[in-house]
């Protein structure tokens, strides 16, 4: 069996090393393959935080998502159309520029996740699920009809946001890009864990009742997890809507939601690995399968079944032999 | 310190506590005793504000019915529940980071009370064994800073030589912090070892209290059957 630090020093690496050897083949898509799983792997760090840590199944994530790449289109479609963007009685400025857009999508999703998380852990189990899949459904009928950005077409933004000394149209350098940000939370996801908030989420994850009496709120945690987890999440969206250079409704449906909740599971639910591992395996399964059948859910369905049946753990589970769904 | 006067409670439809009266006054130990089923679990919890409860319940003046559980716990009243209930995916270091807050216990000073957790820091909770395990559940309340403690049962279904090490440990407490303490333990002989006064409860409501060195062996057989 393979220690887990051993997984946590491998995993990025590998996940380098794939676009690094499609530059030296030429082969420019298995990088866009690669961007494309760095980016789903963030989301889903996100996602881990609150689902992992904090063991709150959100089936509404996609809100984040959404958020983030709605942020980016509506910032960029101003920037590109030279119009300024009107909210109320302030006018502001479109802008191409990464950094901007970025914070814009975190403050912008984590204000959504303060907003939803306050109304949804009022609940729990089922109701939780419920009542986040509710708001993921309103997001997604609001972009569907909100005509000025495109509605059910969505938005097209023709040039890539801009990284200061960086061309991002290049696909290694945009890679580059997204595999840093994916560290730094990866990195931040490690130091929440190893903190007393992120043990007391944990423990709050494990006995909900007995937090209260040593004096924690888990009301107050499980919200502030859900926060941090849905910024990151947002940002993840602002880069996936960057590497299409397209924003629609369907980063708010369900599916995605969904989705992020299966990558992790396959990948080790609470592991600081499992969404990157699920996520690349996602998007190696999506391709490779994708490309002799159509009906390449079925496939996938059947891996997730024999993980849930069989490796609670996760692949990084199945690696470690700690087949717990948490660490 | 603690008043608790004419408290009621009940679970759903029915009452399990009638009016149960006590005081634990600052640095006091007081041992709270009566049968199984009696009603000391549940004066413990409304105490803790885990039920809702009626009556009279106050630490130093404050009102804790209008208080949430946690905010109880920031006062200051530490809870080692029955049967222990250690956050299990946790080490053992973890489980004492996590609920510390800033006070005379820290890390240390718990694991020099019980240096049995302090061999096996970074192991699982749920690995240890069910004495450590306890050890784990009263150094968890401890690195909350309390100033009233209350132990539901610690030495429980424990082995002779880990219950004597557990009753050391609230000896030393008693000696060398003066901490207030509320105990609930069916060892009437250790009971009266560490403690100052007693409260006997009975089918709900407090049928007698006074100092330890007054509680006849008439009075405990016929309220705790011993």
């Amino acid at each position: 069996m393979i220690g887990e630090r051993w997984i946590n020093l491998a995993v990025p690496l590998a996940l380098l090393a794939v676009p690094l050897y499609a530059l030296m083949a030429d082969e420019p898509f298995t990088i866009t393959l690669a961007t494309r799983a760095t980016i789903l792997a963030l989301a889903a760090v996100g996602l881990n935080i609150a689902l992992g840590i904090g063991g709150l199944v959100s089936l509404g994530h996609a809100v984040f998502f959404g958020l983030g790449g709605y942020a980016m289109g509506i910032l960029a479609f101003h920037a590109q159309n030279y119009s300024p963007l009107e909210i109320g009685p302030l006018t502001f400025a479109g802008t191409k520029s990464m950094p901007v857009i970025w914070l814009v999508a975190v403050i912008v999703s984590a204000m959504a996740a303060l907003l939803i998380g306050a109304l949804s852990l009022r609940t729990s189990g089922v109701y939780f699920i419920m009542i986040t899949l509710a708001f993921g459904q309103m997001f997604y009928y609001f972009a569907i009809s909100w005509s000025a950005y495109g509605g059910e077409d969505g938005l097209s933004i023709y040039v890539r946001n801009g990284f200061p000394g960086l061309n991002t149209l290049v696909p290694i350098q945009f890679f580059a890009v997204c595999f840093v940000v994916l560290c730094l939370a990866l990195a931040l996801n490690a130091m929440l864990r190893a903190s007393p908030f992120g043990l007391a989420l944990n423990a709050a994850r494990q006995v909900p009742q007995r937090v209260e009496t040593v004096g924690l709120n888990p009301m107050r945690l499980k919200l502030m997890a859900f926060v941090i987890s849905g910024a990151i999440t947002g940002l993840a969206g602002a880069l996936f809507a960057d590497l299409n250079r397209f924003v629609s409704p369907s980063m708010f449906s369900w599916q995605l939601s969904g989705e992020l909740i299966i990558l992790i599971v396959i990948g080790g639910v609470g592991r600081l690995m499992g969404p990157v591992v699920g996520a690349c395996l996602f998007v190696a399964l999506e391709h490779w399968l994708g490309g002799l059948t159509d009906f390449w859910h079925v496939w996938l369905g059947v891996v997730l079944l024999g993980i849930v049946l069989f490796a609670r753990g996760g692949v990084v589970g199945l690696l470690t032999g700690k087949a717990g769904p948490h660490v | 310190m603690l008043e608790v006067r004419d408290l009621t409670a009940r679970y759903g439809a029915s009452q399990a506590l009638f009016g149960v009266d006590l005081t634990v006054a600052e640095g006091q130990a007081v041992a709270l005793m009566g049968r199984n089923g009696m009603g000391k679990t549940t004066t413990v919890k409304a105490i803790c504000r885990i039920i809702p409860s009626q009556g009279t319940l106050t630490l130093e003046g404050k009102d804790l019915h209008r208080l949430p559980s946690f905010r109880v716990a920031r006062l200051g009243v530490g809870l080692v529940p029955e049967g222990r209930r250690c956050f299990r995916d946790l080490t053992v270091r973890e489980n004492l980071l996590a609920t510390a807050r800033p006070g005379d216990w820290t890390l240390q000073s718990v694991t020099a009370l019980f240096p049995r957790l302090g061999e096996r820091a970074g192991q699982r909770a749920a690995s240890l064994s069910g004495g450590e395990q306890q050890m784990l559940a009263i150094g968890r309340a401890l690195m909350t800073n309390p100033r009233l403690l209350i132990l539901d049962e610690a030495t429980e279904g424990l082995a002779p030589i880990i219950r004597q090490e557990i009753w050391a440990a609230i000896a030393r407490l008693r000696q060398e912090t003066g901490m207030a303490i509320l105990l609930i333990d069916k060892s009437i002989r250790e009971l009266a070892q560490v403690s100052d006064r007693a409260v006997i409860v009975e089918r709900g409501q407090t049928v007698w209290q006074g100092a330890m060195s007054d509680l006849t062996p008439e009075i405990t057989e016929r309220f705790v059957g011993v």
